[in-house]
């Protein structure tokens, strides 16, 4: 038999057609698409915000109710060391929270007062024009995501926050939680994590668990865009400072001093 | 052929290495082998069905979950309307694991282990099961 070299051309584009018949089959013919229901969302048109009362909070020294409770839902590791630590809500002293409202001849006292800390979710946050994955992004109730599914861990974010509001898991944390809570997932090593403002507690109907185990209620919780909600008094009715408002990231977690 | 002799008995010996897998467990009478997730036997006592029908769920698990995972994170949807029109919570831990508890060694990974795909889920996701308390 003569085998030319346009006979083998012939049989090869045959036994590669052929080869291609049944994947080509699976993607034309898909099972069907994914039927989801709209949940009616809470959420639309809110824009979540927290005040911040100092006067109140330094009513009792050394409680770390709310620090503790955060860090215990969400399963936040302790590491033991600085370069490692993870933190969602966190306490500093009053001259490194804002280093603008002091002058060397102010109180010593008020320079050394714990401020609590926690992420801004900034109206304009600078920390998600950073991310190349988009797994982190602005929710439209105001809230500041992660997708630790997409976060590739590259810390843009944690160099674009102004505010120190994201760590990341240099290591695995799993083994650093002292006790694991079922209700919420751990993270895995390489992702960067920071407060939600507990919106897995927001869809259940709850407030913050930080707002909630304070017990000087020092911490006020609500929505921006309603006129009469809480913190909306409390900011009328005080003097309200932020962290570095001059950056333009419009921050919505305000402070009562 | 120059040393033909020496390169028929190299490509039998490549040969023979190369399916040893394959005549290997063909004399341990295991070629027959096919994985068999175990379903949990309370979940069979009470007849209960998955969200969606068996055949669906083998071939398109990984997408549904995907497509789960997308919803709820990223759009803040969280209820799946199956093909019966049952209302399910888009959920690995409290809708799938709720019912195939026995997951890690019985259920997902006895295909997984089989076809060698690996999946990071449970890195985060967390079971009671498999959540050991470390102190308190």
């Amino acid at each position: 038999m003569e085998f030319d070299r346009r006979g083998f051309l012939k049989i090869a584009g045959l036994t590669v057609l052929g080869l291609a018949a049944k994947p080509g089959w699976e993607v034309v013919s898909k099972i069907k698409p994914l039927e989801t229901l709209p949940a009616p969302s809470p959420f639309v048109g809110k824009k979540w915000a927290m005040v911040i009362d100092l006067k109140k909070c330094w009513g009792k020294e050394g409680c770390i109710e709310c620090l503790d409770v955060c860090h215990r839902i969400h399963n936040v590791p302790t590491f033991g060391n600085i370069k490692d630590e993870i933190k969602w809500i966190w306490s500093v002293p009053y001259e490194k929270a804002f280093p603008e409202h002091i002058n060397e001849f102010g109180d010593e006292g008020l320079r050394r007062k714990p401020v609590i800390l926690l992420c801004n979710q900034c109206d304009d946050p600078p920390c998600i024009k950073y991310c190349p994955t988009r797994a982190t992004w602005k929710r439209e109730d105001g809230i500041v995501m992660i997708d630790f599914h997409r976060c590739i861990g590259c810390r843009y974010c944690m160099a674009g926050c102004p505010y120190g509001s994201r760590s990341f898991n240099w290591k695995d944390p799993r083994p650093f939680i002292k006790k694991v809570n079922i209700e919420f997932p751990t993270r895995t090593k390489g992702v960067v994590e920071k407060c939600n403002f507990c919106e897995e507690r927001l869809i259940q109907g709850l407030i913050p668990a930080c707002v909630e185990a304070c017990k000087e209620k020092a911490l006020i919780f609500g929505d921006l865009n309603d006129p009469e909600s809480a913190v909306r008094r409390a900011l009328k009715s005080n003097h309200i400072i932020q962290r570095q408002v001059e950056l333009g990231t419009k921050p919505k977690v305000f402070y009562i001093v | 052929m120059y040393d033909g002799s020496k390169i028929i008995a190299g490509i039998l010996i490549f040969l023979i290495l190369m399916t040893f897998p394959l005549w290997y467990n063909a004399s341990t009478g295991k070629t027959g082998y096919m994985p068999k997730p175990k379903i949990e036997p309370k979940i069979l006592a009470e007849k209960k069905q998955c969200i969606e029908p068996k055949e669906f769920i083998r071939v398109k698990h990984m997408d549904l979950l995907k497509d789960w995972r997308e919803s709820v994170v990223r759009r803040n949807i969280r209820i799946y309307v199956a093909g019966d029109k049952k209302k399910y919570n888009m959920s690995l831990t409290k809708t799938c694991i709720n019912c195939h508890s026995n997951k890690r060694d019985e259920f997902c990974n006895q295909c997984h282990n089989y076809m060698g795909v690996t999946n990071n889920c449970w890195d985060c996701h967390t079971h009671p099961k498999e959540v050991s308390p470390k102190g308190t």
